[in-house]
C-alpha cells in the first residue's frame, strides 16, 4: 500500500548553522538580554579568578612593602598561592546557578512566543531535531558571545581594581597566558550553562505540534 | 478536467476524533468518509465548534484519527513514522495559512526556499526555483524584502509560492482570506485558483468566504461532527443566494 513515501532527510549543519544565527541577528535586542544574564555571572567568576592570578604572578618578586599590603588588604596565601575562599566559590557558584534560571525562564519565554514559526518549520518539513539543534545552536552562538564578552568585563575589571589598589606593579607583572586561559575557561563555561538552559525549553520546542501553526490567536 | 481518470488524492474512511477536555470527551468528529480527487477545488465551510478545523488537521496530516483512517495519496497517514510524516509534510502537502505564517526573520526569497531546503535540494536549484515561483505569484522584484516590509495580500502570495516550493500534490490553506480586504482576498482566490488549474494541485481550503465557493468545484459543509452535505459547482449558486 505505501507507496512513494521516503524519510525526510536531515538538514546538513550548515544550513542549521546559518538559519539559527540569522535567528539571533534579527531578534538581536532580546538575545542581547539573554545573553547579558551570561555575561554578568561570567564577569563575577572571571573578576575573582583573575585577581588571584595577578597575585600570584606579582607575589614572588614583589617588594615587602607590597606583600605587606597585599595581606593587610585581607588577602592571605595557602603554600605560597592565592586562591578563591569557600566564601568566594559559594558566590560565584550561586551567580551562575541563578543565570542558569534565568536563561531556562528566558528561553522558555522565547518558545512561547514562537509556537507559530515553530508549527510553520514543522508544517514545512523539519524535523523535531531540526528544531532542537536551532535552539541548541541559539544558545551555543549566545553562550560563546556572552562567555567571551563576560570574561574580557571581569578580567578588565579586575586588572583595573588591582592597578588602583596595589600599584603599576601589578600591570608589570600581568600574566598573558593565564588570563588567556581565563578568557577560554569562561567562554567555554558560558556555552556549557547556556546548554544547560536551553535543554528543557528546546525539548518543549521540538514537542510542539505542528497544527500550532494554525492556531490563530497571537 | 479530465477527473474520472485521476486518483484520489485524499480519502477519509470513516474517521472519529475525540478529545479528553478535563473529565468530559468530545466527540470533534463523529464517522467522516470523503474523496477528494486529484486537481479538485475543495472548500470546506461550517460555523466554528462544527469539526470543521479537527477535519482540516486531519485532510493535512496534522493529527491521527482516534478511529477510522485517512489516505494522502493512497498512504495511510497513521501508519507513518515521524520521518515520514516530515517528508509527507514536505513533499505532498503546501501549508497557507489565515495568518500568512512567513517567518518573520527570513526574507520573501528564504521564505519561499526553505521547504527545498528541508528537501534537501542544492543551493542552485532552490534559488532558481524559489524566484521563479516568486515570479509566479507577481513578486520578483520583492524577493530581498522581509514579511515586515509587505502587505498582507503580498505575504500571502509568498506564503502560495513557498507551498508550491516542493510541486506538493495538496494546497491546504485555512481560511486564506481571513485577515485580507475584499479586493485581496479575492485576488489570493483567483491566484489560487490559478494555481490549482495550471498545476493540477488539489487545493483543500477550510473557510467562511462565501467568495471562496464562486471557484471551487464541491463544497462540503460540516456540521456537528458530520459531512452535513456536499454541494457540486453547478447546484451552488441556489444555497449561496440562500446563505446570503
Amino acid at each position: 500500500m505505501a507507496k512513494s513515501i521516503e524519510r525526510q532527510v536531515i538538514l546538513p549543519w550548515r544550513q542549521v548553522l546559518r538559519i539559527a544565527f540569522n535567528s539571533l541577528r534579527v531578534r538581536l535586542l532580546r538575545s542581547l538580554i539573554t545573553t547579558l544574564t551570561l555575561v554578568l555571572a561570567i564577569a563575577f567568576a572571571a573578576y575573582l579568578w583573575s585577581g588571584y592570578e595577578m597575585l600570584n604572578s606579582v607575589w614572588p618578586n614583589a617588594p615587602d612593602t607590597l606583600q605587606q599590603r597585599i595581606l593587610d588588604s585581607g588577602y592571605e596565601p595557602l603554600n605560597g598561592r592565592f586562591g578563591a575562599s569557600a566564601k568566594d566559590r559559594w558566590l560565584a557558584i550561586l551567580s551562575l546557578l541563578v543565570c542558569v534560571v534565568g536563561i531556562v525562564n528566558a528561553q522558555l519565554m522565547a518558545v512561547t512566543e514562537r509556537f507559530r514559526e515553530i508549527g510553520t518549520f514543522k508544517c514545512l518539513g523539519a524535523l523535531d531535531s531540526f528544531v532542537v539543534k536551532i535552539f541548541m545552536l541559539e544558545a551555543v552562538y549566545q553562550g560563546l558571545l556572552g562567555g567571551f564578552v563576560g570574561g574580557l568585563v571581569g578580567i578588565l575589571t579586575a586588572t583595573v581594581g588591582m592597578t588602583l589598589h596595589f600599584g603599576w606593579a601589578i600591570l608589570g607583572r600581568w600574566p598573558p597566558l593565564a588570563m588567556f586561559i581565563i578568557l577560554a575557561a569562561s567562554t567555554l563555561l558560558a556555552m556549557l550553562l547556556s546548554l544547560l538552559g536551553v535543554l528543557y525549553p528546546a525539548l518543549v520546542a521540538a514537542r510542539m505540534q505542528p497544527a500550532a501553526a494554525l492556531r490563530s490567536e497571537a | 478536467m479530465a477527473r474520472d481518470n485521476s486518483h484520489n488524492v485524499v480519502r477519509l474512511s470513516d474517521v472519529t476524533k475525540s478529545f479528553q477536555l478535563g473529565q468530559n470527551t468530545v466527540e470533534a468528529l463523529k464517522g467522516v468518509s470523503m474523496e477528494i480527487k486529484a486537481g479538485e477545488y475543495i472548500s470546506i465551510m461550517g460555523p466554528s465548534g462544527s469539526g470543521k478545523s479537527t477535519l482540516f488537521n486531519m485532510i493535512g496530516a496534522l493529527d491521527k484519527p482516534t478511529s477510522g483512517r485517512v489516505f494522502i495519496d493512497e498512504v495511510n497517514v497513521s501508519q507513518l513514522d515521524a520521518y515520514e510524516l516530515a517528508w509527507l509534510r514536505c513533499r505532498k502537502i503546501g501549508y497557507i495559512f489565515q495568518t500568512f505564517n512567513l517567518i518573520q526573520v527570513m526574507t520573501a526569497i528564504e521564505n519561499v526556499t526553505l521547504p527545498m531546503i528541508f528537501a534537501g535540494l542544492s543551493r542552485d536549484r532552490y534559488l532558481e526555483k524559489g524566484l521563479e515561483l516568486l515570479k509566479l505569484v507577481g513578486l520578483g522584484e520583492r524577493y530581498q524584502h522581509k514579511p515586515s516590509e509587505l502587505s498582507g495580500g503580498q505575504q500571502q502570495r509568498v506564503a502560495i509560492a513557498r507551498s508550491l516550493a516542493n510541486d506538493p500534490a495538496i494546497i491546504l490553506a485555512d481560511e486564506p482570506t481571513g485577515n485580507l480586504d475584499l479586493a485581496t482576498g479575492e485576488e489570493i482566490i483567483y491566484l489560487l485558483k490559478q494555481m490549482s488549474r495550471e498545476r493540477q494541485v488539489t487545493v483543500i481550503s477550510a473557510t467562511h468566504d462565501i467568495k471562496m465557493i464562486n471557484v471551487s468545484d464541491r463544497v462540503v459543509w460540516i456540521r456537528d461532527g458530520r459531512i452535513d452535505r456536499i454541494e457540486d459547482r453547478d447546484r451552488l449558486t441556489v444555497s449561496v443566494g440562500a446563505v446570503a
